[in-house]
């Protein structure tokens, strides 16, 4: 992990009519660093993640990747930057009508113009990387949610990302199939990628996380090394949350 | 016994069949020309329609719902009646053929826009979020992600409706086109025999029945994978 900030969200904010979500983010995630947002539902957190790509736009503020903010740009430079964050869904949504490998190679070829041979190789590493090398010819319906979750950040990945965002990669599994995406989560994390994941899997947040931010009713209420969020919480809200996740 | 010699002199009369078949063949030939534009053009526009539909601007979609809520509420015989015997009168001549190829297109397109549509709402936006999230941009996603997954289930209905529409050709008898049925009742009004009119059914068995049968064929094959 080094100093330079890979990812800064700044004065952040999100409106959906008179319903404000986000009401001033700011946060830096650091090259190679892993930050874990937690917080009650409702609390903006999924939003925030998802402004870091701009599939929700922002009602203001400023969203810095990689020393470029994606907030100025046409919407040929936004997909370019788009490029740089990996993203991945509660849901999977891989595609059904393609294959495993089609599911890896699809940006790669399209947005990135690879050549076929070349995507095809890089798919096959991630695909490795992830464990499913063997399913790369299999539909994503042949596959357990808990692969379908590798496949999907295996697609992410192919791409070279700079950052991955991980909105509750683990939440729509089987409680015996989460343990095999959190593998390949810690793994990305010890090879030195930035990441930036909402999730309730405390239990491994301790265990990998650099930081963790505590979010509710739209702001960053407290932040601070698993130890101190988990160990010795300062806010109250934070406490009570802790308190209500535990039972 | 009496009344079968009679059912089959009737519909079914030897000399009648050889004097007629050739030119219910030749109907069939003009039927299946305008049958085929028909569905090129329809189905062609109504894709278009429904991708443009996509974009979400108002103004584009107000005109693309417009036109299709339109040409589905319109029977097609209204409309083919208005152009060939009213546009006359305000200076624009259209032959039978054209007439018939307009109006049957329009109303395909219509239908088949709806259908297309149909299959986008039925995507999970999941799907667009994560072929937008990988850098394909909307149209990107539009033709690699979403399309494909909307042609897969607009299948199965636009076969239907491509079956009711095309088989409207036979409308083009009111107007002069010789198609099959044109040359079927022309047939018969020059004999007087109805056996040209069964020639005609006959005609059609072959024509769409084996749409019929691709109809039923798709509807039984509708996942990816396991299929």
């Amino acid at each position: 992990m080094t100093n330079r900030p890979m990812l800064e969200i700044v004065a952040l904010e999100k409106r959906f009519g008179t319903n404000t979500i986000l009401k001033g983010i700011d946060l830096k995630v650091s090259e190679g660093e892993l930050v874990f947002v937690i917080g009650p539902s409702g609390s903006g957190k999924s939003t925030m993640l998802r402004c870091c790509n701009r599939l929700e736009e922002p009602s203001g503020g400023d969203i810095i990747v990689n020393g470029r903010n994606i907030m100025s740009g046409t919407t040929a430079d936004l997909n370019r930057m788009r490029l740089q964050v990996g993203m991945v869904f509660q849901g999977f949504h891989l595609y059904p009508h393609m294959t495993v490998l089609d599911n890896v190679t699809l940006a790669q070829r399209k947005a990135l113009k690879r050549s076929r041979p070349e995507a095809d190789a890089r798919a096959m590493d991630m695909l490795e990387n992830v464990g499913l090398a063997h399913k790369a010819k299999a539909y994503p319906s042949e596959l357990s949610g808990g692969q379908q979750q590798r496949v999907a950040i295996a697609r992410a990945l192919a791409l070279d990302p700079k950052v991955m965002l991980f909105d509750e990669p683990t939440s729509a599994l089987d409680p015996e199939l989460v343990g095999s995406v959190l593998k390949v989560m810690k793994d990305l994390r010890d090879k030195g990628m930035t990441m930036l994941v909402v999730s309730h899997e405390m239990g491994f947040a301790r265990e990998t996380a650099d930081r963790v931010v505590f979010m509710d009713g739209g702001v960053i209420v407290e932040e601070g090394t698993p130890d101190e969020i988990f160990g010795a919480p300062k806010a109250e809200r934070t406490r009570a949350f802790l308190a209500r996740v535990k039972n | 016994m009496e009344g079968l010699h009679r059912f089959l002199a009737t519909f079914f009369d030897p000399a009648m069949i050889e004097a007629h078949t050739l030119a219910v063949l030749a109907g069939v030939w003009i039927t299946l020309e305008i049958g085929l534009a028909v569905i090129v053009a329809g189905i062609g526009l109504g894709l278009l329609l429904a991708c443009l539909r996509t974009y979400g601007r108002r103004f584009f979609n107000f005109f693309i719902v417009c036109f299709a809520d339109i040409f589905r509420a319109l029977p097609p015989l209204v409309l083919i009646l208005i152009l060939y015997f009213g546009l006359p009168s305000a200076g624009i001549l259209l032959s039978g053929p054209m007439v018939l190829f307009l109006v049957l297109s329009l109303t395909l397109a219509a239908f088949a826009e709806e259908i297309f549509w149909a299959g986008f709402s039925a995507i999970d936006k999941g799907q667009w979020e994560a072929g937008i999230a990988t850098g394909l941009g909307f149209t990107g996603t539009l033709f690699h992600v979403a399309l494909p997954q909307a042609l897969r289930l607009a299948t199965p209905p636009l076969v239907n409706r491509v079956l009711a529409i095309t088989k409207m050709t036979a409308l083009g008898s009111v107007i002069g086109v010789e198609e099959v049925l044109s040359a079927a009742t022309t047939a018969q009004s020059f004999s007087g025999s109805a056996t040209p009119l069964s020639l005609a059914a006959i005609a059609y068995l072959i024509i769409f029945l084996p749409v019929v049968f691709l109809a039923r064929f798709l509807e039984t094959r509708q996942r990816w994978g396991r299929a």
